[in-house]
């Protein structure tokens, strides 16, 4: 996928930038309105992430000019002001969504997933692996006519196997990307979650198989 | 007086000089009736004195060289009409006393040429009053002068002037009583438009800074507009306040925002669990801050808007469906399920739309903080006679005295680090439109319910 991230301040963009190279993501970064705009004629994006107050003018207008002329990308706001008022305003300008600053990097990827879905995903966001494909807007997995539904987490943990089959993740890996930072999780926790995609993936071709000592990865048993 | 007057309300000041005023037209009238009444009754007797002297002077003639007279009873009976005064008369002629009594004095000659032919004077014992008229006979085709003289004591008179003072006092007195109470009215009435603007400025909660309106007498308009200008300076001090706190919380929160996404990343990449742990203790710290500064600054805002609150119709249960919109992915992190069991499809209150948001927002977000994974959130709205917002979960709940605990600033639940303003903004906010936040166990076993219950129009 390939967001626009525009954003005056580098050091935060820089790290948000970085963070979605993390979970596969592209993300351009422009440090004004006026940045954006090249961008935007250079290149279509999925997704954009837009701040508020930039040095060359207010992002709302952005907003609201971007609606007028029709241009469908969903866009999100990252705001570092939360009177409510604001955020009411935002969402009547036609906002998709908004984040306040600073936010638990989930979060914000949550709601990308949600503005994404709304938006009916194309076909970029499926993956296959011998038969069983991931739709991850949708949060399904279908293997031949059956369709078993994903909660949050499952969908993540899975997400993380089908971007790389065939390769080990630590239970330490898979729990920083499945858990907040304010919740005291035991490894037992992936457990369950492995055990439960596991059931899920039954009658398909594709299984998780634990590696003593290592991990966990997903193999194709075709 | 000066003293009651001088640290007194302008209405008592007011009231005091119109009574001042309605005492002088009081006395005036007492001495007015007095006066008026008994120069009457006096003129009554004076001119009853003198048709009964003419009657008797009328009933004088000279027959055989003498001057007789034949006293008319209706002379002196008429005197008798007034009260039981005793009469007195005598007639002289050619200075020899023909009837009547010897020793009732003839007053000098000169009072005869004098216009007023009465007098007031004493005479055994008693004060009279006395008519003197003179009429010439001719006695042998000589005229000479005879003299007649009628008294009459004053007793009735005195009882006369008794009853008019009576009525007098009694009509002043009357006069003076309705006269203050008017004056005491006139003040109240006149500063009636002041009191009215007193009471719209006092009734005002510390924040209330709209304009004082309303119809004012011109004479107040002055202090009107003082107090406006005032009120429009202080205001726009409030409003930078605001601005300062928006601006403060927007530089405080983009590094903020920049450390943590950095902190993530770099947690990403670290091997050893020690530096990783210290790593998420320090996040953790950034979003406690950050949902403390969030909320604090919600608490400020609700204070704001409760201060200025002005209600308009809306929808409650649009405001409920965005909140719980905006609030499922964060739920879904934790795989939360945010289920709403709604009445109908229209809820409509007349209340804050943006205030509603604040508090519903907080509850939710609270739920959704101490709610463990993988549960449900009901999100329930019903009204009879009362509005009901509840949202249940399955958290750790509240113990026992924590119940009413809750609505102070600082505490929390149990061990979690937070503000604990989430549910005091919920509650102000509840307040504010006649209602109140109630908590109470969750039926279905574990976890708590906490309600907002507000009131229907």
């Amino acid at each position: 996928m390939r967001y626009l991230l525009v954003e005056d301040n580098i050091q935060l963009a820089r790290a948000i930038s970085d963070r979605f190279a993390l979970e596969g993501h592209v993300v351009d970064h422009a440090k004004s309105l006026n940045e954006a705009r090249e961008f935007m004629d250079l290149t279509s994006y999925q997704l954009i992430l837009l701040d508020i107050m930039l040095p060359d003018g207010d992002g709302r207008f952005f907003l609201k000019t971007h609606r007028v002329n029709k241009n469908t990308t969903p866009i999100i706001i990252l705001t570092a002001r939360s009177e409510v008022s604001d955020r009411i305003n935002l969402l009547d300008l036609g906002a998709d969504d908004y984040i306040t600053k600073p936010f638990d990097f989930r979060e914000l990827e949550a709601r990308c997933r949600a503005v994404l879905r709304r938006q009916d995903g194309s076909a970029d966001n499926k993956l296959e692996l011998s038969g069983t494909i991931l739709d991850s807007l949708e949060g399904t997995l279908k293997t031949g006519a059956k369709i078993e539904k994903l909660r949050n987490r499952e969908l993540r943990l899975i997400e993380i196997f089908f971007s790389s089959p065939e390769k080990i993740f630590s239970k330490n890996h898979l729990m920083d990307r499945l858990f907040s930072f304010s919740e005291d999780i035991s490894e037992n926790a992936i457990e369950v979650y492995v055990g439960r995609l596991r059931k899920k993936l039954d009658n398909s071709h594709v299984k998780i198989e634990t590696v003593r000592g290592l991990g966990y990865r997903l193999i194709s048993l075709k | 007086m000066r003293l009651l007057v001088k640290n007194g309300s302008i209405q008592r000041r007011l009231a005091v000089q119109l009574s001042l005023v309605a005492g002088i037209l009081s006395f005036g009238l007492f001495m007015l009736i007095q006066v008026v009444a008994e120069t009457a009754a006096v003129d009554t007797q004076d001119k009853i004195l003198r048709a009964s002297a003419i009657s008797i002077a009328d009933s004088l003639y000279a027959e055989n060289g003498k001057v007789r007279l034949e006293l008319p009873y209706a002379a002196l009976s008429m005197l008798g009409t007034i009260s039981q005064d005793r009469v007195f008369y005598r007639v002289l002629f050619k200075e020899k006393t023909l009837t009547g009594y010897d020793d009732l004095p003839v007053q000098a000659v000169e009072m005869l040429e004098r216009k007023n032919k009465f007098s007031t004077f004493q005479y055994r014992g008693e004060e009279v009053r006395s008519v003197l008229i003179k009429r010439s006979i001719a006695v042998d085709g000589v005229f000479s002068d005879a003299i007649i003289i009628v008294a009459q004591t004053r007793l009735g008179l005195n009882v006369i002037s008794q009853k008019i003072t009576r009525t007098a006092t009694t009509m002043g007195v009357l006069f003076f009583l309705f006269g203050t109470g008017l004056s005491v009215w006139a003040a109240h009435v006149a500063l009636n438009p002041l009191n009215r603007i007193a009471q719209a400025v006092t009734q005002r909660g510390p924040k209330d800074l709209r304009p004082v309106t309303g119809n004012s007498p011109s004479e107040l308009k002055p202090l009107v507009d003082a107090l406006n200008s005032f009120i429009l300076r202080l205001k726009s001090s409030a409003l930078r306040t605001e601005d300062f706190i928006s601006e403060a919380a927007h530089r405080v929160r983009t590094p903020l925002a920049t450390v943590r996404t950095q902190a993530e990343v770099i947690h990403r990449s670290l091997d050893k669990s020690k530096n990783k742990t210290a790593l998420r203790d320090m996040i953790r710290a950034l979003d406690e801050s950050s949902r403390s500064a969030g909320q604090l600054l919600d608490h400020a805002m609700v204070n704001f808007r409760s201060d200025q609150f002005s209600p308009s119709e809306i929808n409650l249960l649009d405001i409920l469906k965005e909140v719980c919109n905006r609030l499922s992915p964060l739920a879904g992190l934790k795989d939360i399920t945010i289920n709403n069991e709604f009445q109908e499809d229209n809820c409509l209150f007349r209340g804050d739309a943006i205030l509603l948001h604040n508090a519903i927002r907080n509850i939710l977000d609270n739920a959704i903080k101490y709610s463990p994974d993988d549960s449900i959130i009901t999100v329930k709205c019903h009204w009879s006679k009362k509005i009901i917002v509840s949202f249940e979960d399955a958290g750790r709940g509240f113990s026992g005295n924590e119940y009413t605990k809750r609505f102070t600033r600082g505490t929390n639940v149990g061990d979690v680090i937070g503000s604990g303003l989430g549910l005091t903004i919920a509650n102000e906010v509840a307040i504010v439109h006649g209602g109140f936040v109630l908590i109470s166990k969750n039926k279905k076993g574990v976890g708590s319910c906490v309600s907002l219950i507000l009131p229907t129009f």
